[in-house]
């Protein structure tokens, strides 16, 4: 059954000479993912999400995705960004329950409610991700194995599907659309508006540890021992390094502080640089990285063990050198982030760091997760076990990695994650998704003629080119 | 503080709305789409504002503009700040092809704005003072090929503003003329940026700093400023060649 076309606002454009600009006229456009992969499509950024998706053939938040997950299909290169639909639409501050339109960011977010007492109840290494990107993916944070995806504390999204409707779906509505569109990367429908809850924080401010660990096993136990009084930890191991020191690396760990030991001030806002231009490919040379992996783990040692930290150098560490991806030059990057389940256990990790470390898949770092329980999205990334994953500068021999780590991963029952891959054939896919038939089913009820697309979906589910 | 918008449903009139959500102003919100409107006022009091009341007022119905203003200042008490930023756009080609289009955008920029001003000023002069921003353009400040006639209203515009800055002083009132140059918002959408684009919310800063001052005229991005001062000293022969 389906639910009748809700009330939209009157097709016939407000303005109808259509010459005056302000109509988000389409624009070609270089368009790309975070790897850098990119490739000229007309791009549209309406501020009326519901009017702007009628004939939308992808939607796209702000490409933090590293792959092809936010590029259209070649035959239809035609996107619509989010990002001007960014405004907060209703907050309950006795819930914390907050309803936006799906291009909002999760910078604005922790811009608005930080120094209100309130932070997403999960977010991913970055804060310059839309709201509909994160449900899209149902991103994972450094909680994942208390408090599991991002998913799991959305209440509601609005929705319009690939046969034109618009649907509101929920636990309670339309349930396995829902749950589709929990990590569905899009391709259940264009998500306009989302609603999750807030969590109140004792202050805005993170009291971590850090630990030098010298070798993998230590590294998988220390993980382990952290997760029961710890919601946030996270490794960053030197995945250059062979034998003994296989795994070596840093494991941090945090709360928020108490206000009692957090200093009374907000967090003050970072200076933030930004990389002007594409690197020469030099730049992301083997020596170059293994040099810069034995700096980090020597100086990660240097900082002070544990203490008070801004939260943003905590959770984005990242976001401080801004265009960071031009470093990797023009050929690009991708990044391979897997899974392995926790019955393969620290054998199966070894497996896969040492398919890394053989056939010379460089990687500056590579940051490992726990992950806990499987959540409610149907095509959803994590499963228990621990997540890995290394960034790849793109050359000739990356395919045959990606397929050599990929075999490995399938034979230890494991999977990729879709908003990283460029790379993974539709037929390691297959093997190691054996939940896509129920993703495609519950796509084709909305949308049989597969009108809503990516590049990703031409690549992995065999849809129209 | 208490300020009083037209224009904050997109573009730059949102950006500098959200700045004094921030500060935890109260707003009155003109504008044409009453839906647009109250997703905005949720938007900006989830950002802070004390207050978001909404008001009809479409420029292209210049008699919604004198009841907007006073339903908008009275539902404040006392307006601080009354900013401007509605406006269009249309190419050169476009306005030459349809002289319907050269008319409604000379209305709109032009007559209706000049309109709104005029009521806004008396506003701000009841009450003693205050401060009236308007948004006019760098493309008002020398002849160019691309915006013959946009540019035509913006100069006029910019024109105005500086007289009235003069005639109002005595009365406390403070006229800032905000000159952007090439911002990304919807109104530039498709275009192709020259260098030196701006975004919305950095214009918004400059904008905000330039009100609480009282500045006469402000560009943004303030390269423009230095840009256009340049632009104006090309010689006659140079722009008769120049495609900009
Ligand atoms: C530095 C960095 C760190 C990261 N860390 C993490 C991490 O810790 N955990 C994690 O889970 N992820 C992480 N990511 C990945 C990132 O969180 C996801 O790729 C996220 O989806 C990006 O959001 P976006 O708004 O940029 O979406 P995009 O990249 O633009 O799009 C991603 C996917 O979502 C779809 N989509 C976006 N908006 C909509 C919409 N409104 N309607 C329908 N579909 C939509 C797109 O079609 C595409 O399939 C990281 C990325 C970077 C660059
Ligand atoms: N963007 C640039 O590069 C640039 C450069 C120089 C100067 N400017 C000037 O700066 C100002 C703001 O530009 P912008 O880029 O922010 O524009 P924008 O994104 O197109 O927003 C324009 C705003 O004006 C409102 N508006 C338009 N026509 C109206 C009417 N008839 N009645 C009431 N409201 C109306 C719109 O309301 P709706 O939401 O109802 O449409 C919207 O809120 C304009 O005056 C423009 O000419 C812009």
């Amino acid at each position: 059954m389906k639910p009748p076309e809700r009330h939209e606002p009157d097709p016939v454009p407000r303005d109808p000479t259509s010459a005056i600009a302000g109509a988000a006229s389409p624009a070609w456009t270089d368009v790309r993912g975070w790897g850098r992969l990119g490739m000229r499509a007309i791009e549209t950024a309406p501020q009326d999400l519901i009017v702007g998706s009628r004939h939308a053939v992808l939607t796209r938040g702000l490409g933090r995705s590293y792959g092809d997950a936010s590029l259209p299909p070649a035959s239809r290169p035609e996107v619509m960004s989010t990002r001007a639909a960014d405004r907060i639409l209703a907050f309950d501050p006795s819930t914390g329950v907050l309803r936006a339109e799906a291009g909002l960011s999760l910078r604005s977010v922790n811009a608005v409610f930080m120094r209100r007492g309130w932070f997403p109840p999960v977010t991913p290494g970055t804060q310059y991700v839309t709201l509909g990107g994160m449900v899209a993916a149902d991103v994972h944070g450094k909680n994942h194995h208390v408090d599991g995806g991002f998913g799991e504390h959305v209440s509601r999204v609005l929705l319009r599907t690939g046969d034109g409707h618009v649907v509101e779906c929920s636990r309670q509505s339309n349930p396995s659309l829902f749950a589709a569109t929990l990590g569905g990367m899009g391709l259940t429908g264009h998500i306009l508006e989302v609603e999750f809850a807030l969590r109140p924080i004792p202050s805005p401010w993170i009291q971590h540890e850090t630990l030098r660990i010298p070798d993998l096993g230590a590294f998988l136990e220390q993980l382990s021992a952290s997760a029961a009084h710890w919601p946030f930890t996270v490794g960053w191991i030197d995945c250059l390094k062979r034998g003994a020191a296989m795994g070596r690396g840093v494991l941090i760990r945090g709360r928020f502080a108490d206000a009692s030991r957090a200093p009374r001030s907000s967090p003050p806002e970072i200076s933030r640089l930004r990389v002007p231009f594409d690197a020469p490919n030099v730049v992301m040379r083997d020596g170059v990285m293994r040099t810069l992996n034995a700096v980090y783990y020597a100086t990660r040692g240097l900082r002070p063990a544990a203490g008070i930290e801004h939260p943003e150098k905590f959770f984005y560490p990242l976001d401080a050198l801004l265009d960071w991806n031009r470093l990797y030059g023009r050929r690009g990057f991708t990044q391979y982030q897997c899974v392995v389940p926790r019955a393969a256990g620290p054998d199966g990790v070894e497996r896969m760091l040492r398919v890394l470390t053989d056939r010379g898949g460089s990687s500056f770092l590579c940051v490992i997760k726990d992950c806990g329980a499987e959540g409610l999205g149907t095509l959803s990334f994590p499963m228990p076990g621990i997540s890995i994953a290394a960034d790849l500068p793109v050359r000739p021999q990356t395919q045959a990695l990606v397929d050599a780590l990929n075999e490995t991963l399938i034979a230890l029952g494991g999977r990729v994650y879709l908003a990283k891959d460029s790379f993974t054939r539709a037929e390691h896919f297959r093997a190691m998704e054996p939940r896509l038939p129920r993703f495609l089913a519950e796509r084709a009820r909305w949308d049989r003629e597969r009108r809503i697309r990516s590049a990703l979906s031409v690549r992995l589910m065999g849809d129209p080119p | 503080m208490n300020v009083l918008i037209l224009g904050a449903t997109r573009g730059m009139g949102r950006a500098l709305a959200r700045k004094y959500a921030a500060r935890g102003a109260a707003l009155a919100l003109l504008g044409r789409d009453a839906e647009d409107l109250q997703r905005t006022a949720a938007d900006l009091v989830a950002r802070g504002a004390s207050a978001a009341v909404q008001v009809a007022c479409d420029l292209e119905k210049t008699e919604t503009i004198l009841p907007a203003l006073h339903t908008g200042s009275t539902a404040l008490g006392r307006v601080d700040v009354i900013v401007l930023t509605a406006g269009i756009y249309a190419s050169q080609e476009s306005l030459e092809a349809s002289p319907d289009l050269t008319e409604k955008l000379l209305r709109v920029n032009l007559i209706a704005t000049i309109r709104f001003c005029e009521a806004a000023r008396e506003v701000l002069a009841v009450q003693g003072g205050g401060t009236l921003c308007v948004f006019s353009s760098v493309a008002g400040d020398r002849g160019r090929k691309p915006v013959a006639i946009y540019g035509a209203s913006k100069a006029a515009l910019s024109h105005y503003l500086e007289s009235i800055g003069y005639r109002d002083h005595e009365r406390g009132i403070k006229v800032v003329c905000v000159k952007p140059g090439f911002v990304h918002t919807d109104m530039t959408a498709g275009l192709k940026p020259p260098p030196f684009a701006g975004d919305p919310d950095a214009v918004a800063d400059v904008v905000i700093r330039a009100i609480d001052r009282g500045t006469p005229v402000v560009y943004a991005p303030r390269i423009w400023g230095l840009m256009m001062a340049l632009i104006k000293r090309l010689p006659r022969a140079f722009m008769r060649r120049a495609k900009f």
